[in-house]
């Protein structure tokens, strides 16, 4: 397979997916039970992407400069500080940690 | 969500500019892998989901060839299905704007419109602003990336391994209000941080998703009682 028909053919299977769950019938969908579980799937995943943004490496699991950070946001977060400032306080953090340690 | 008054159009902005410096390193990945300029942005165009792009471009770039690329982003895409079913009720859209609200179906606009629960409105206008927002500021970024190549270095130097982090827990905070659902998140990260040292990228976060079938099916028996 050449690159750009990978490019196109991958492009399109993850649209297909997209598409996918914007077409499943109405009447499926609206069932509470149906709703309740797409609703605790988003934060589970969504949850996931933090663990593993924070922890993982090609290494493995590592506690790095990221950890702290996080936990600051997760402060900042409590403290309801914008998202915008809290973001680029865990960027801040974590740059200057990775400089000094 | 955070800031009382804070607006869904700042929310929007911030997290399309937030994802959007992440498009810088995705570009330049892109093409240290071995990708062109306009390969690497039919990427951020017609693809439009990091998770499965950085993948794709990994696999290139570790000498996996094309096909294993193509599934391992396939593989990832998954999620985007989840957040679409979530979506479609809240989205309730003509059939006609379907194909286009799928297009930025991602973790972004899926989050905010979360974050705005339960009114419907914001919910739907959280969704359109950050995919629209997330769209631009991606592609923009991606090109930029592609450009400048290896002169930016490594993106972590600049902290944006953590910013994404943070900027995930943030969309997920107004959730984690609700004791259940704070379980089911601290649950969920440990999960996927452990399988994420012993399965393939792409999968933990997927495999996630069956935490949140078992707190599903606890959720139905102690209903039914």
């Amino acid at each position: 397979m050449s690159l750009w028909a990978g490019v196109l053919i991958a492009s399109g299977l993850v649209y297909s997916w997209k598409l996918f769950g914007h077409l499943v019938p109405e009447r499926f969908v609206t069932s509470p039970a149906v709703r309740s579980l797409a609703a605790l799937v988003t934060v589970s995943m969504l949850a996931g992407l933090v663990g593993i943004q924070t922890f993982s490496s090609p290494e493995g699991i590592v506690f790095d400069a990221r950890v702290p950070a996080l936990a600051v946001a997760a402060i900042l977060f409590y403290l309801r500080v914008p998202f915008i400032v809290v973001v680029i306080a865990a960027a801040a953090i974590a740059s200057l940690l990775k400089l000094f340690i | 969500m955070s800031g009382e008054p804070q607006s869904v159009k700042t929310l929007s902005f911030s997290v399309g500019l937030a994802t959007g410096l992440y498009g810088i390193s995705f570009g330049a990945l892109s093409v240290a892998a071995g990708l062109d300029f306009w390969q690497t942005m039919a990427l951020s165009l017609l693809m439009f989901s990091g998770g499965s792009q950085f993948a794709f471009v990994g696999v290139i770039a570790s000498g996996g060839g094309v096909l294993a690329a193509v599934l391992s982003s396939w593989m990832l895409g998954v999620r985007n299905g989840f957040y679409a079913i979530r979506l479609a009720p809240v989205m309730n859209l003509p059939a006609l704007m379907k194909p286009v609200a799928a297009q930025l179906t991602i973790d972004e606009s899926n989050a905010v419109s979360l974050s705005q629960e339960p009114d419907v409105s914001k919910q739907r206008q959280g969704f359109w602003l950050t995919g629209i927002a997330v769209f631009v500021f991606w592609n923009l970024l991606t090109a930029c990336g592609a450009l400048l190549g290896s002169m930016i270095g490594d993106p972590s130097d600049w902290g944006l391994d953590a910013a994404a982090g943070a900027a995930f827990l943030g969309l997920i905070w107004p959730s984690l209000t609700r004791s259940k659902l704070l379980v089911l998140a601290v649950v969920s990260a440990f999960t996927a941080t452990m399988l994420s040292a012993i399965v393939p990228a792409g999968a933990p976060v997927l495999l996630t998703a069956f935490v949140a079938v078992g707190f599903w099916l606890v959720e139905i028996v102690r209903n039914r009682k």
